[in-house]
C-alpha cells in the first residue's frame, strides 16, 4: 500500500496574486518543518520563486503545547522577484493554542486563519496561557478570516483503514493541513507522495496514512463550503533565468562551495568541526561526502577543531574549521598561531544571537567586531560575508582561494537565517570554474621559510615530507629566515609585512558595486550579510516610487574594497541597517569618516521590509 | 629493475638544527635530545619524513634543535595540531613533545581525546613535576605539599600520575624512562616508533632552576638499583642490587602488589609475577607503584595495538570512493529533486 498516487485534479475558479505568504505554526513535535520544505519543494516545482524562514525552538522536545515549543515555518513565493520571506503573512495554518499566541500578531487584517479546533482543548489552552477560548466571542473573527477545522479528528478518520494508534495517527496531522494548502495555491502532490514513499519506505502503514491525510485536506478543499475569499488563488509562474533548479539552504551551499574551492586548489578538504547550533548542518553534510574525498573530524572541543584544522594545513591539505559565535571565540588563539605561521585556513561563522549561549537558534550578524578584530595582538585575516542562501557557493569558493594564495586564515560569516533558509538556485556549471592550483614549494635553492613573493607578500607553503625543505615553524616572533628573533626591530618589520599582506588583498578582490541605483545620488543603504533580502526589497519599491535610494552589499568585509571608501562619499546620506547595535557603522565610520546613520535590530529575527522603508523615509534625503 | 643506492647512513648529529640549544645549563631536556636524536639515527629515520610537533613549555622548545620538520604550536594543544597533521599525512613520522603542564593540564582535554583516539603518533611527556617557563609554580604533577610562588604555604592538590591517566584514557602503548636512563631510552624509543597508535612516553627530567632533585632519590648511581624496576614482556618483576627483590600480587584479595626477596620465607622465581605488556591491569598496578615504598616502574609497562585513528577515518573515506573515483560535484549539485526553468 506504500505507493499510494494522489489524483491530480485542476482547480476550478480561483482568484489571482502576484504573491502570497503562508507560515505554518504548531508544536516542535507537528512536523511544520518538514510540512514547509514539501511546501516549498511543491512550489518551486510550480515554477515560482520563493524565499523561507524556518523558525524553531532551541529545545529539541521542548514541552507539548507550550509557546516556547512553537515551531514555524514561513514561504513568500511569486510571479515576481521574491526577496525575503515576507512581512506579514497572508495564510497562517495554526496546529494548537500556542501557535495561535506565538503567530497570531504577524498575520495580515483580514488574513487567513486556519485552526486546528481538535486542539484547542482546555489542557492545550491553559498550557499556551490562555485564560479564555480565544475561539469563542468574535475577536478573531473581526479581524481574520477565520477558518475552523477539526484537523485532529478529521486525520484521524482519513487515516483509520491503516491500522495506526491514535498517537501515531494524529502525527500525519500535517499534512492533512499541507494537503488543504496544497488545493489552495493548486500544489501538485506527487514529489510529497514521492518523498512519503520514500521516507517510509519500510513502514507502508505510516507511508498510507500520510498520504490519505494530505489527500483528505486536500479533497476537504474541493469539497466543503469555505468562507467567503478563501479558495484558489492562482499565482503565476515567475520569469526567472533560464536553467536547471534546485531549493538550497545556506548550510548546503558553503558544503558544496568548500569541497568545489578544495577542488579547484587541487587540494584534499579536511573538515574538522564541533557540534553548535545553527553551524553543525555543515558538519553532517559534509560529513556524508567521503566520496568527494572528503575527511570530516569531529573534535573534542572547538579549540582542537581549529588546531586539527591548522595541523592539516601544516601539513599541505585544505584544513577548515567551522562553528558558530561562541566556538569561534575560543578558536580565537589558534587562529593567531595560523596568522602568525602564515598557513591557509577558512573558519566559517554561522552567527547566531548572544552574548554566551545567548539565542542558538535566532539569527544575528554580530559577530562582525569578532572577525575583523577579536583575537590578540595584531593579528589581521581577510573577512568575507553570504549574503543569502544562493550567495554561500561562490563566497566560499572565494575564502578557499583567498586563502591558499596568500597563506592566511580567512573567516567567512553567514548567519543562522542563511543556514536555514532555502532558495531556489540555478544550478552552476562547475565545470565552467577556474581552477585556482596551490603551487608547493619544492626547489632548496634560496628557499626561506618566511621568503614572500613580491605581489602577494605570502611565503611558500612547503609540505612536510618534501626532501631538503626541513625547517620549523611556531608561534613565536620569527624573522624573514624563519629563526626565532626577539629582536625589536624584526617585530616591527613582521607586524608590518602581515598588515601589507592582508591590506594588498584589496587589489584582487572585485571593486564594489551597486546593486541598485546610481553610483551617487542622494541614499545609500549599505548592508553586508543576509540583510540582502529586505534592503533590496524596500530599496526598490521607494525606487519605484521615485525616490533617489540605492542599494551597495558587501561581501568583502576586510579588507573592504578598495574603492568603497569614493563610492560611500557620492552619497548625501548612508544607512546602514545591521542586526547588531551597530558593527559594519562603526567600521566604515571608523574608515571613511563619513557620519553614515545606523538601522540596528536585535530580536533574533530578519528585517521587516516595511522596517527598511521607514527608516529611509525617515531620511532627510527622502524628503 | 633500477639499483638502489643505500641512502648514507645519518648520525645524531644529523638531526641537530643548528639553533643555539636554549635551555639552562644542566637541564633534563638536554640528555633527552639527544637519546631522540640518536635514536633517530639508528633506526635509520629520515628527517623530511619526521615532524616535531609541541606545545608550549620548556619542554616544547625542542622542535627547534631537530633538523626534521617542526612546528611549535600553542599551549597544549599539540595533540590537536598533531591528530589534524597525521589525517592529512599519514605517511609522516610524528613525535609530539609535551610537559606535565602542558599535556595534563591546559592541554589534558586533548592528551585523552589522541590517546583513546589511538592517533598514531608518539608522545613524549617530560615530567619534571613544576612550571618551568613561567617561573616554578607548581603543575599537575607537583606532589601534595610542593611550596612554590603560587602555593607558598604548599600545594593540597593531589598529582596526577601521567601513566596511569595514559591507561584510564584508553592508550595502547605507555612506557616510562628518565633523562638519565641513557642506555634504556632509546630502546624504549624504539619501541615507541614501531608500535603503530598513540605510544606513550613519560620521561622523567630533571629542572634544574625550579625543582632541582625531584629524581634524585630514584635516579642517584648509588640508589637507583633499588628504586627502579625495568619491566620486560615475558620475564619476571625482579629488580635490585642483586636482582633479588621481586613483585607479586598480595595474598589477601586487595590486588595490591608487594615486595619479596628470592631466598628470604620460602620466595623463589617461580613466586615472582612475570611481566606481561598486554595486561592493561598489571600495567595500571606498575605505572601507580610509588617511592619510597615501591621502586618506580621503567620501561614498556604496557603494549597492546589497535588500529590507528587515521586508519579507521581515511578507511572510511577510501571506502567511499568506488574504484577510488572521486564523485563529481556537478553530479552532487543536481543529486534530490531540481527542476528545469526553459
Amino acid at each position: 500500500m506504500a505507493n499510494v498516487a494522489a489524483a491530480e485534479e485542476t482547480p476550478a475558479d480561483h482568484r489571482e496574486s502576484d504573491s502570497a505568504v503562508v507560515r505554518f505554526a504548531g508544536d516542535s513535535g507537528d512536523g511544520m518543518q518538514l510540512t514547509g520544505s514539501q511546501f516549498t519543494l511543491a512550489t518551486a516545482l510550480a515554477g515560482q520563486d520563493l524565499t523561507t524562514f524556518p523558525d524553531f525552538p532551541a529545545e529539541i522536545r521542548a514541552p507539548a503545547g507550550t509557546t516556547f515549543g512553537v515551531s514555524a515555518f514561513q514561504i513568500n513565493f511569486g510571479a515576481r522577484n521574491i526577496m525575503t520571506a515576507g512581512d506579514l503573512v497572508d495564510v497562517l495554518v495554526v496546529m494548537n493554542p500556542a501557535a495561535l499566541k506565538t503567530n497570531i500578531e504577524d498575520l495580515k487584517p483580514h488574513g487567513v486563519l486556519i485552526l486546528d479546533v481538535g486542539a484547542f482543548t482546555d489542557r492545550n489552552l491553559q498550557k499556551a496561557g490562555y485564560e479564555a477560548n480565544p475561539l469563542e466571542g468574535s475577536d478573531l473573527d473581526d479581524h481574520y478570516r477565520v477558518v475552523k477545522i477539526d484537523m485532529s479528528r478529521l486525520t484521524l478518520e482519513a487515516v483509520k483503514e491503516h491500522g495506526l494508534s491514535q498517537k501515531e495517527a494524529l502525527r500525519s496531522k500535517n499534512m492533512w493541513a499541507l494537503g488543504l494548502v496544497y488545493w489552495m495555491y493548486g500544489r501538485k502532490r506527487k514529489a510529497t507522495t514521492d518523498w512519503l514513499n520514500a521516507k517510509f519506505a519500510k513502514r507502508a502503514d505510516i507511508a498510507g496514512a500520510n498520504i490519505a491525510a494530505l489527500d483528505a485536506g486536500h479533497a476537504f478543499g474541493e469539497t466543503a463550503e469555505m468562507p467567503a475569499e478563501v479558495g484558489i488563488v492562482d499565482i503565476g509562474v515567475a520569469k526567472i533565468e533560464p536553467g536547471v533548479y534546485r531549493t538550497v539552504t545556506g548550510t548546503e551551499t558553503i558544503a558544496w562551495g568548500l569541497a568545489a574551492g578544495a577542488e579547484l586548489a587541487g587540494l584534499q578538504m579536511l573538515f574538522c568541526s564541533y557540534p553548535i547550533t545553527p553551524a553543525s548542518a555543515i558538519l553532517h553534510t559534509l560529513a556524508g561526502m567521503k566520496d568527494h574525498n572528503i575527511v570530516t573530524f569531529q573534535a573534542e572541543d572547538e579549540i582542537a577543531a581549529a588546531c586539527a584544522a591548522i595541523g592539516v594545513s601544516y601539513a599541505g591539505s585544505l584544513g577548515v574549521t567551522s562553528s558558530s559565535g561562541p566556538g569561534i571565540a575560543l578558536k580565537g588563539e589558534a587562529i593567531g598561531l595560523a596568522i602568525g605561521t602564515e598557513l591557509p585556513l577558512v573558519i566559517v561563522n554561522t552567527q547566531r544571537a548572544g552574548p554566551s549561549t545567548g539565542l542558538p537558534t535566532k539569527t544575528e550578524q554580530s559577530d562582525l567586531y569578532l572577525a575583523v578584530f577579536g583575537r590578540n595582538a595584531d593579528a589581521p585575516l581577510p573577512v568575507l560575508s553570504i549574503s543569502s542562501p544562493t550567495d554561500g557557493f561562490d563566497m566560499t569558493i572565494e575564502a578557499v582561494r583567498i586563502a591558499t594564495k596568500y597563506m592566511t586564515p580567512v573567516i567567512l560569516l553567514s548567519d543562522g537565517y542563511i543556514a536555514n533558509a532555502s532558495e531556489p538556485w540555478l544550478i552552476p556549471d562547475f565545470d565552467k570554474y577556474e581552477p585556482f592550483p596551490v603551487e608547493f614549494r619544492t626547489d632548496p635553492e634560496g628557499f626561506l621559510p618566511f621568503g614572500r613573493d613580491d605581489t602577494t607578500l605570502a611565503r611558500p607553503w612547503v609540505k612536510p615530507g618534501t626532501p631538503n625543505l626541513t625547517h620549523r615553524i611556531g608561534g613565536i616572533e620569527r624573522n624573514p629566515q624563519g629563526t626565532i628573533s626577539y629582536d625589536p626591530d624584526n617585530h616591527q618589520l613582521m607586524t608590518d609585512l602581515r598588515h601589507q599582506k592582508i591590506a594588498g588583498i584589496a587589489n584582487d578582490i572585485p571593486e564594489q558595486k551597486v546593486d541598485q541605483g546610481t553610483e551617487g545620488g542622494k541614499i545609500a543603504v549599505v548592508g553586508w550579510g543576509s540583510t540582502f533580502g529586505p534592503i533590496s526589497r524596500a530599496v526598490y519599491d521607494l525606487r519605484s516610487e521615485g525616490l533617489d535610494v540605492s542599494h551597495i552589499h558587501l561581501n568583502y568585509i576586510w579588507p573592504l574594497p578598495r574603492n568603497l571608501g569614493e563610492l560611500l562619499g557620492s552619497y548625501e546620506h548612508v544607512l546602514v541597517p545591521e542586526m547588531n547595535t551597530g558593527q559594519l557603522l562603526t567600521l566604515l565610520r571608523s574608515q571613511y569618516v563619513i557620519p553614515a546613520k545606523g538601522l540596528n535590530k536585535v530580536n533574533g529575527k530578519p528585517f521587516k521590509i516595511d522596517e527598511i522603508v521607514n527608516a529611509i523615509r525617515d531620511l532627510p534625503g527622502s524628503k | 629493475m633500477n639499483v638502489q643506492t643505500p641512502p648514507e647512513k645519518l648520525t645524531a648529529k644529523d638531526f641537530a638544527s643548528d639553533q643555539e640549544v636554549r635551555w639552562c645549563p644542566g637541564c633534563g631536556d638536554y640528555a633527552i635530545l639527544k637519546g631522540v636524536q640518536r635514536t633517530l639515527a639508528d633506526i635509520g629515520a629520515t628527517p623530511e619524513n619526521t615532524v616535531f610537533i609541541s606545545g608550549i613549555g620548556c619542554a616544547s622548545r625542542f622542535p627547534y634543535y631537530m633538523e626534521t620538520y617542526g612546528f611549535h604550536t600553542i599551549h597544549g594543544r599539540a595533540p590537536a595540531i598533531a591528530t589534524g597533521v597525521k589525517l592529512a599525512n599519514p605517511d609522516l613520522d610524528i613525535w609530539v613533545v609535551s610537559g606535565d603542564g602542558d599535556a595534563l593540564s591546559i592541554g589534558g582535554n586533548h592528551t585523552l581525546h589522541m590517546l583513546r583516539r589511538n592517533v598514531d603518533l608518539q608522545f613524549l611527556l617530560f615530567n619534571n613535576e613544576v612550571y618551568g617557563l613561567t617561573k616554578g609554580q607548581y603543575s599537575p604533577t607537583s606532589r601534595t605539599g610542593m611550596r612554590s610562588p603560587t602555593t607558598p604555604t604548599g600545594s593540597t592538590d593531589s598529582p596526577v600520575n601521567p601513566c596511569q591517566f595514559a591507561l584510564g584514557s584508553g592508550a595502547r602503548f605507555v612506557a616510562r624512562s628518565a633523562d638519565v636512563n641513557q642506555k634504556q631510552m632509546p630502546g624504549i624509543l624504539t619501541r615507541a616508533k614501531d608500535h603503530k597508535g598513540t605510544s606513550f612516553v613519560e620521561i622523567l627530567q630533571n629542572c634544574i632552576v625550579y625543582n632541582d632533585g625531584v629524581w634524585d632519590s630514584l635516579t642517584d648511581k648509588a640508589l637507583k638499583a633499588d628504586s627502579q624496576i625495568h619491566v620486560e614482556h615475558g620475564q619476571p618483576l625482579l629488580y635490585g642490587k642483586e636482582n633479588d627483590k621481586g613483585l607479586r600480587l598480595k595474598n589477601d584479595g586487595s590486588f595490591d602488589l608487594e615486595i619479596v626477596t628470592l631466598g628470604e620465607n620460602g620466595v623463589t622465581e617461580a613466586d615472582i609475577l612475570v611481566h606481561n605488556e598486554t595486561n592493561r591491569t598489571l600495567a595500571m598496578l606498575l605505572a601507580g607503584l610509588r617511592a619510597p615504598s615501591f621502586p618506580t616502574a621503567m620501561g614498556v609497562l604496557y603494549c597492546n595495538p589497535a588500529p590507528a585513528h587515521d586508519e579507521h577515518i581515511l578507511g572510511l573515506v577510501a571506502e567511499a570512493q568506488s574504484d577510488g573515483k572521486v564523485a563529481s560535484l556537478n553530479d552532487t549539485l543536481r543529486k534530490g529533486h531540481s527542476w528545469t526553468v526553459d
